[in-house]
């Protein structure tokens, strides 16, 4: 008690000298703690951005000819009616769209019900099997490329191999099955790391919510499917944001799979045409290739989240 | 509590379970199962031989050709791998606390706003943000340098949105008042009581930021073409792309990959319930 005396006129000092009305600290100290984040977010994130949106409307002309002295310009949307007329562009958009429509629900739909199966008291050893999905997070893309293609690869593979001794005759790197090849490498990598996100919602389910149906006698199937899936959206539609995201930025499991199989193309995913063609110094065309997924991206995120969030009726 | 349902799951639902979990757990665990039956085998063994069963144990020799390879820049490789994810995701741990901390605890005019644009940052395409980065670090000789990739590897908005997160929760308000009414700085504030409370957190988002930089492909494709600054990802891509001329790579290929994930997957058991906290606020927000 005393010593709430003793402090009483310093308080008031300190309060009235370093706090301002509103109750927050002077703006030089609050600028110190964003700063030293804020400072790299501005130079590595929201420049290399703008410099990005600037570089899509320039375009190099030469002064006169195709052996003039190239110069840059100003173009407007030039390098965007590119970008509509590329067809390999398309292409990987609807290759990628394609990949997206059928992996995403497949991982998702595995990864939640794995999560609801480890929510329930029918299974034991639950440990185990929350480490071993989760595990693969951390083996790098490129690794767990390198790890799938020697299981692709007919020299190599035991799966091949295996299915050879039942008379199959897969074809994992041909034309046809090297697209679903890639998805597998990314369902491998991914279902674990959604599945916890998922588990970790159920877990936050407050258990009381399920007495009511259990003493009506509902039983797990129903309680699961009727009771939990609608109350963990938002992680779902969470999930389901970051594998659109993910999807569209494609690179390095199908450049992996490239090294060992003449059916990828350089142009395979959306990333890899920006790339190629950033690599044949057009990088007004590449930045706008950027800006062209980027906003792809942005648009098929909002319009996911809006659409589940109406049907939802929040 | 006796008013329970009676336990309806039969023993069939039970084993079905079981047996579907297993399944997956096989499919999860074969690729680095085959991985390290194959990093065992002498290179001709691994195209004659049954890729599940173990032949020769040759894992010493093949580790010693890794490791000796090209002046044993495999090693290199890996003390490179070591420095970007560590030093990294310390920094970034450090400067995504502060900010998190100021964004949780401080009520400041468009903080809301600064929060929105950090987040939006998620959102970004790290391969959108590696070329024009290329483009500004060529122009100011960063290309091909420690710095090209470390600079903006520490930037991570998803460790500030974990770091607000996590401060609002674990840092009492009634803490920060009672240290400032002692008469300490703000700095002195978060430093000294804050910080402390904050640790666990932040584990958790050294962690996430640690593995995204070692799992990190493009930027650093982007930014090196000096062999001796790859980080492994890099490195084996290279070897792993060249395996078809010089086919005696592919041994190297496959105890480089197997090396490479192992400290990885160990930090990744020993610190498991780090991992959950950061899922868990991920999910709940």
């Amino acid at each position: 008690m005393t010593e709430f005396a003793t402090r009483a006129p310093r308080v008031v000092a300190a309060a009235e000298g370093r706090r301002r009305r509103n109750g927050g600290p002077r703006g030089g100290v609050i600028l110190a703690f964003v700063a030293p984040f804020l400072l790299p977010f501005l130079l590595f994130y929201v420049v290399p951005v703008a410099y990005a949106v600037w570089q899509s409307f320039l375009v190099v002309r030469r002064s006169s000819g195709q052996y003039g002295v190239p110069y840059t310009t100003f173009g407007g949307f030039e390098q965007y009616v590119q970008v509509m007329q590329n067809t390999e562009f398309w292409a990987s958009i609807g290759r990628v769209a394609l990949f997206g429509i059928v992996q995403v629900p497949v991982m998702l739909f595995i990864a939640l019900a794995m999560a609801l199966l480890l929510d329930t008291p029918l299974l034991k050893i639950k440990s185990f099997f929350r480490i071993t999905a989760f595990m693969p997070y951390a083996v790098p893309g490129v690794i767990a490329a390198i790890m799938w293609s020697f299981l692709y690869s007919p020299q190599f593979s035991p799966i091949v191999d295996a299915l050879q001794a039942i008379g199959l005759q897969p074809d994992f790197l041909g034309p046809a099955g090297v697209l679903w090849s890639t998805a597998n490498i990314s369902t491998w990598l991914w279902t674990g790391y959604n599945m916890l996100i998922l588990f970790s919602a159920l877990q936050a389910i407050p258990q009381e919510i399920y007495e009511a149906a259990k003493l009506d006698g509902a039983s797990n199937w129903v309680i699961a499917w009727q009771i939990k899936v609608p109350m963990i959206t938002p992680s779902i539609v969470l999930t389901t944001v970051f594998s659109i995201i993910g999807t569209l930025q494609l690179y390095a499991e199908p450049a992996v799979l490239r090294q060992i199989s003449s059916n990828i193309s350089s142009t395979f995913t959306p990333n890899m045409v920006a790339y190629a063609v950033a690599s044949g110094n057009n990088y007004q065309q590449a930045a706008a290739i950027s800006v062209v997924i980027a906003v792809i991206t942005f648009v098929l995120s909002f319009a996911f989240m809006r659409l589940t969030s109406r049907k939802a009726g929040l | 509590m006796s008013t329970r349902a009676p336990i309806r799951e039969s023993r069939i639902s039970r084993t079905a379970a079981m047996a579907l979990m297993f399944l997956l757990a096989i499919y999860f665990l074969l690729p680095i199962y085959v991985l390290i039956v194959a990093a065992t085998k002498p290179q001709g063994d691994l195209a004659s031989t049954f890729g599940l069963a173990f032949s020769h144990f040759d894992l010493f020799q093949n580790l010693g050709t890794l490791f000796g390879r090209s002046n044993g820049i495999y090693g290199q490789w890996a003390i490179n791998s070591v420095i970007y994810s560590v030093f990294g995701a310390a920094v970034g741990t450090f400067i995504s606390a502060l900010c998190g901390y100021a964004l949780a605890k401080f009520r400041f005019r468009g903080r809301e706003v600064l929060f929105s644009v950090i987040l939006g940052g998620v959102l970004v395409p790290s391969t959108a943000l590696a070329l024009p980065l290329f483009l500004l670090f060529s122009a100011t000789g960063l290309v091909n340098t420690y710095l090209a990739v470390f600079l903006p590897s520490v930037v991570s908005p998803f460790g500030v949105y974990l770091a607000r997160v996590f401060t609002a929760a674990a840092v009492p308000e009634e803490l920060l008042e009672s240290a400032r009414l002692d008469g300490a700085g703000e700095f002195r504030t978060f430093f000294s009581v804050a910080f402390r409370l904050m640790v666990p957190s932040l584990v958790t988002i050294f962690l996430f930021q640690f593995v995204g930089i070692w799992n990190n492909f493009f930027l650093p494709m982007v930014m090196l073409q000096k062999e001796s600054l790859f980080p492994i990802t890099l490195g084996l891509y290279e070897w792993n792309g060249q395996t078809a001329k010089v086919s005696l790579l592919q041994g190297s290929v496959i105890s480089g990959s197997l090396v490479s994930i192992i400290p990885v997957i160990i930090l990744f058991l020993v610190l498991q319930r780090y991992w959950r906290t950061g899922i868990a606020a991920g999910a709940l927000k």
